[in-house]
Order: C-alpha cells, then structure tokens, then sequence
C-alpha cells in the first residue's frame, strides 16, 4: 500500500516519540536499582581481594560488613590525599571511576585507597583499584596488600572480552590464587609481580607467578596493569610507610 | 438496542470464531519447534548460538531474552501491521525490537547484574538476530496479533530448546558441570578432563552441527 511522505513522516515522528518515551521512562526508573547492583558489584571485588565473601549471599550482609570493615580515600600522583574536586564538590572513592581516570596522564589521575580494618580499628590490609589493557579489550584489578604494603594478601582480576578457557582465566580463583603471598618489593625498590611465560615453570622467585599456557598476551596486558598502578600508588606506600601509619588510623 | 444485539449474533453464526487452540494454530507453535526450527532446519540466528552457549545459565537466561522480544514485537508489529507504510517497514521493525532489546538489558542490569555483566553485548545483539526480524517481516506483517503471538512462542521455544542442548553438552565437556554444579565431582571422578575445545566457538560448531544432522534425519529435510 502506497502511503503519502506526510504520512510516513507523522508515523515514524511519534513512533519514535513513543519509544523514546518508553525507554527514557525505563532508564530513569531502573537507575536507582541499577547504582545500587554497581555499587554493590564495587564493594564485592574490595571484600573479594582481601577476604572471601563467596558464601555470603544477602547483598545488605555484603553492604554492611563492606561499611564495617572499609574505609577509603582518595589520593592523587603524589601521593596526598584529594577531598574535593576543583569544584569544591566531595570527592567518594566509592563513585571514582578507575577506567575514566585512566584515560588521563598519570599524573593527574585521582587513586583510590581502601583500607581494610581489623576488630581493634587497626588497618590490616590496603585495597588499590587497577586498569589497563588485556589481549582484546580492558582488564581490571584490584590488588590487597598486607598493612606492610609488601605481601600480596589477595587479588581480584576483571576483563571484558578476553579469550574463555585462555585469556579470561585470569578471573579464576585458580590463577588469583597464584599472586597470594608474592611480594612486590626487593630491597627496598619496587619490583612489582611478573606473571612469566607458559605454564607449569619451576623456580619462581617472590615476584613471579607461573603463567598461562595460550594467553601470554593477557599476561602481558596484566603485568603492565600491575607495574603501572603499582608504580602510580608508590608514592602514597612511601608516604604511609615514612608516617608509621599513623595518619592514616 | 435489541438491533445491534441481532447483527452481531448473526455475524457470529456467519463466521464462528476459531477455536483457540485450532489445528492451525497448534501448526503455527509446533513447526518451529522441529520441522521447521530457526537455527537447524532454516540456519538462522547462529551468531548467538555460538556466542552464549558456553554454560547454561546465560544460555537459560539468554532465550528468556529472546523469547520476550520476538513475542511482544511479534505482537507490537502485528497490531500497527495496517498503519506500517510499506517502504519504512523494516525500520520500523528494527525500531521496536531496539526498544524491547534495551529494555530487557536494563532489567538485566538493575536485577540481575552478573548476568548483565556475562551476557552484555550480546543481549543487544538480539536485535541484529535474524530470527527475530524474519519473524516480524514472514509472520506478523501480514497475521493477526493473538496468531502472531502463537508464531513468536514457536519460534522463540524452538531457537531457546536447541541452544539450550548445545550450552548442556558444552558445559557438560567444557567444564565438568552443569548450571555450574560440578557432576563429575558429585560422581567421584575428580580428574574429568575438561575439553578446551567446547568452551570455544569452534565446539559450539561441532555440537550443533551434530544437532543438524539428526534433527534432519528424523525430519527428513533435504536442502534444495
């Protein structure tokens, strides 16, 4: 059936009025639900890299132990601690995207610390937030240091597009289980932790973890994350380290 | 008043309604299931078969997705099937599967967050799934709502049962479980071998081109 152009103009212009309508409705109503899953998604990688929650199923149990147990800063390339933007607006570590903050030079990116604390409100372990690139598309991580900001206690890799079975193993409990109890300086120089080539090597050092076969490119992408991130949050471990923690408690 | 009631009394003894569940109706749900199945009879919307079907949780949670989509657009289509002028019509079609598309991804990512994180991308992708859009342009431009509904059931059920057989034997090989529950463990046999090769796409292949095979020898379906 052969319509007018008046006719096929009205129609798609409130076609699409309808479901624009429609979706900004949906979007602007499923926000708040949205944050929250973010929020939430947030705080059980930071409880995940230092402690395992994985029997903890209740969201609201996850949220309260996350707000018993963490606290957090932000601190900026050098290592000193940043409260509000040049707006004068509060800055929340929480709510500081790490993948934003990556595009930026290094050292204008703001760093988010978290501190974990133990029952005498002492801190037992410091959560630091990493991004880089993998094979395909981005990877993150966060990386949980005992409170001599030298042991890894824990680690939490994230990515996006990474190989399934290969490159996408670095989310397996079997391969984060590889970085616990590492060490990332030697002597005093920061040396971070280097995941080698192919699987099964013998006689890693303090600061290797064995790789993995077929995705030596995802290794790669992981220790680049790492030894930048670590390199950017130097500064912030002399600062504690020189202060004998005790600002920070 | 008593008018009207006898013109539509004498419109109904003319033309008696088609029973709801009538053979032809029964026809329109049941031939995609198997004689006439999206993915192994007319090869269609292979992408996500391949792309989801690792484990069977995003698998499960994947043909809700679609099952949703192609029902309501299906619907949606056949209402305005009379007002849709004819050279604007796959925009159209693409149009509505778009809004159903996000909206299914934001209740995704307000409820069901893990799973929006797993399934993401290809969630969206549904709106490029051929299925889909051959529904809306084959079926619902030219039926009824309530029997393009029928039609979207069918052929949402017969693309959700056999990427739901290709996730159960690619989890089953690739992983040793199933809806992430380990059953070779269960069993004892602690030392399963997990095959890499099922946990990539090429397995998904080799599954499905085995689905392929017997589902067209038992139909007896010969391409031309």
């Amino acid at each position: 059936m052969q319509r007018s152009n008046t006719y096929i103009i009205i129609f798609s212009a409130v076609l699409t009025i309808i479901l624009g309508g429609m979706l900004s409705l949906a979007s602007v109503g499923l926000k708040p639900a949205q944050d929250k899953q973010i929020e939430l998604d947030t705080k059980k990688k930071i409880l995940g890299a230092v402690m395992d929650i994985s029997n903890i199923k209740d969201p609201n149990e996850i949220l309260s132990l996350y707000d018993q147990k963490v606290t957090s800063i932000v601190v900026d390339a050098e290592g000193n601690t940043v409260e509000a933007d040049a707006k004068g607006n509060k800055i929340v570590a929480e709510k500081v995207s790490v993948q934003k903050n990556y595009r930026l030079d290094k050292s204008e990116r703001l760093y988010p610390v978290y501190m974990f604390k133990n029952e005498s409100g002492k801190t037992e372990a410091y959560v630091f937030p990493m991004f880089g690139a993998g094979l395909w598309d981005w990877i993150s991580g966060y990386i949980a240091l005992d409170g001599d900001l030298n042991t890894i206690r824990g680690i939490a890799f994230d990515h996006k597009q990474e190989t399934p079975g290969l490159g996408a193993r670095i989310t397996s409990q079997e391969i984060q289980g590889r970085y616990v109890g590492k060490t990332i300086f030697e002597a005093g120089e920061l040396v971070s932790v280097s995941m080698v080539k192919g699987e099964g090597n013998a006689g890693l050092t303090d600061h290797q973890v064995d790789g993995m076969s077929g995705a030596t490119m995802t290794g790669k992408g992981v220790n680049r994350m790492l030894e930048e991130y670590l390199g950017c949050y130097q500064p912030f471990f002399d600062k504690v380290k020189s202060e004998g923690n005790l600002a920070l408690n | 008043m008593s008018t009207e009631t006898v013109e539509v009394k004498e419109k109904v003894e003319k033309k008696p309604a088609e029973p709801l569940f009538s053979k032809r109706r029964r026809g329109i749900v049941k031939d995609p299931l198997s004689d006439d199945n999206p993915i192994t009879i007319q090869v269609l919307g292979i992408c996500s078969a391949l792309a989801i079907t690792i484990k069977m949780e995003p698998t499960i949670v994947m043909s809700i997705a679609v099952i949703f989509v192609i029902v309501f657009s299906n619907l949606i289509i056949s209402l305005m099937r009379n007002l849709i002028p004819g050279r604007v019509r796959i925009i159209v079609q693409l149009a509505v599967i778009a809004t159903l598309v996000t909206l299914v991804s934001e209740v995704l990512k307000a409820y069901y967050y893990d799973m929006y994180k797993v399934l993401g991308a290809f969630v969206g992708l549904i709106i490029t799934n051929c299925i889909v859009m051959g529904r809306l342009e084959a079926f619902a431009m030219g039926n009824k709502p309530y029997d393009s509904i029928l039609d979207g059931l069918g052929s949402g059920f017969g693309y959700a049962w056999i990427i739901m057989v290709v996730a159960f034997f690619r989890e089953l090989f690739g992983s040793g479980s199933i809806l992430n529950f380990k059953i070779f463990e269960a069993i004892g046999w602690d030392t399963f071998p997990t095959n890499g090769l099922m946990v990539d796409s090429i397995g998904a292949f080799m599954v499905l081109g085995v689905l392929i095979w017997v589902q067209r020898t038992k139909t007896g379906y010969v391409e031309h």
